[in-house]
């Protein structure tokens, strides 16, 4: 139990995938404009990346495994990720009509955040069981929620703040990113990985 | 190198299933709702003649009972009809405000007064103007749809709707003119 709570907490905190090791920077700073667009997206990154790095633990350890294919992971992972993206989709189309407009092409995009690719991969490198990759999966994707509402909340306030103009728009979102990612690395340390 | 072959392939087989059955599932969900087929029998011109931003948002509406099936001009009576029975209301006549069934009509540009402002090509629905800025822009007559949305905000006034001159190459049979229904 102690030891699911810190694989938890290091994935959310101590390693967050965005700002500690910058995986998953394009939505990062395209879908943060707005709170709610910013909200789908993390819904929708959370049921892939948890869903993927579940069905990614199982074709590498039923199949590349067995048959000694190591060197197919990366393109094997790709597929079953583009392929849980497009069910996302369709889910998310059929559903909610308007978020699927909201997030345009970067609900496809999940296909190609590295985020989600690199938890399948380091997923196999950490020699994780099937639970646990789950829990990976889902640590690494409410930590990618928790920065993206962070930033998309900061951002909303940025709109209406007097910011000197040559700092308006992407230059001070980039700023707030980097200030965040500091005060992320506060945070080494709290768990011994 | 077959186990290879074998196992990408494999992967992507049953994915390719998996998806193509989720798919028709909720294929079958979206398509047929009322909007849907409401929408199907609009004109898709995207004028915005009834007072709504484009033909969707106009079928959102009178699925909602919001709005009423005579608000369409370019689709004229025959689709009034059709919205009618699909709908199972009687069908009445264009209502005025919203424009009136007129012969097919094309924008035209007077080029020589064009100042290449652009804002013609910002309100065509269509994106049946081409054009730079500060050029001059020209009509794609077999892109427009004729809805004089790109009329009233030209600034120099050098956008003109003219009638379609028939030519062979268009001609159709007229259609039998609706009377009544119901």
């Amino acid at each position: 139990m102690g030891e699911w709570f810190a694989i938890i907490l290091a994935t959310v905190l101590v390693n967050n995938f965005v700002l500690v090791q910058f995986l998953g920077l394009c939505p990062f700073m395209g879908v943060t404009k707005r709170l709610e667009g910013t909200i789908g997206m993390c819904f929708a990154t959370v049921f892939v990346l948890t869903l993927a790095s579940g069905l990614s633990w199982i074709v590498n350890r039923l199949l590349l495994v067995p048959f000694e294919l190591g060197y197919l992971r990366i393109i094997a992972f790709i597929m079953v990720i583009a392929a849980v993206v497009q069910f996302t989709e369709m889910l998310v189309r059929s559903i909610a009509p308007m978020l699927h407009r909201v997030l345009g092409i970067f609900l496809p995009l999940i296909t190609t955040n590295c985020a989600v690719l690199g938890v399948a991969l380091l997923n196999t490198q950490k020699q994780h069981g099937l639970f646990e990759s789950l829990l990976y999966g889902f640590g690494a994707a409410m930590g990618f929620s928790l920065v993206l509402v962070a930033l998309a909340s900061q951002r909303e306030r940025l709109e209406i703040a007097d910011i000197p103009t040559p700092f308006r728009g992407a230059a001070i979102g980039l700023i707030s990113a980097g200030i965040m990612a500091l005060a992320f690395i506060g945070f080494a340390g709290l768990v011994r990985s | 190198m077959t186990a290879a072959i074998a196992v990408l392939g494999g992967i992507a087989l049953v994915l390719a299933i998996i998806l193509s059955v989720v798919a028709r599932r909720l294929d079958r969900d979206t398509k047929f709702t009322v909007v849907e087929q409401i929408n199907a029998l609009l004109p898709q011109t995207q004028c915005g003649q009834c007072n709504y931003p484009g033909c969707r948002p106009y079928a959102e509406a009178l699925a909602a009972g919001e709005a009423d099936i005579n608000q369409c001009p370019p689709g004229g009576t025959t689709t009034i009809v059709q919205l009618a029975q699909l709908l199972g209301r009687h069908s009445k006549p264009l209502n005025p405000d919203n424009g009136s069934i007129a012969e097919p009509q094309v924008a035209f540009i007077h080029e020589a007064i064009c100042i290449g402002c652009k804002k013609c090509i910002l309100a065509c629905p269509v994106d049946a103007i081409v054009g730079a800025p500060k050029k001059m822009h020209t009509v794609i007559a077999s892109e427009c749809t004729g809805c004089a949305l790109c009329v009233e905000p030209c600034p120099v006034d050098c956008i003109d709707m003219l009638d379609l001159q028939p030519s062979i190459a268009r001609y159709r049979r007229a259609r039998p003119e609706v009377i009544a229904h119901d």
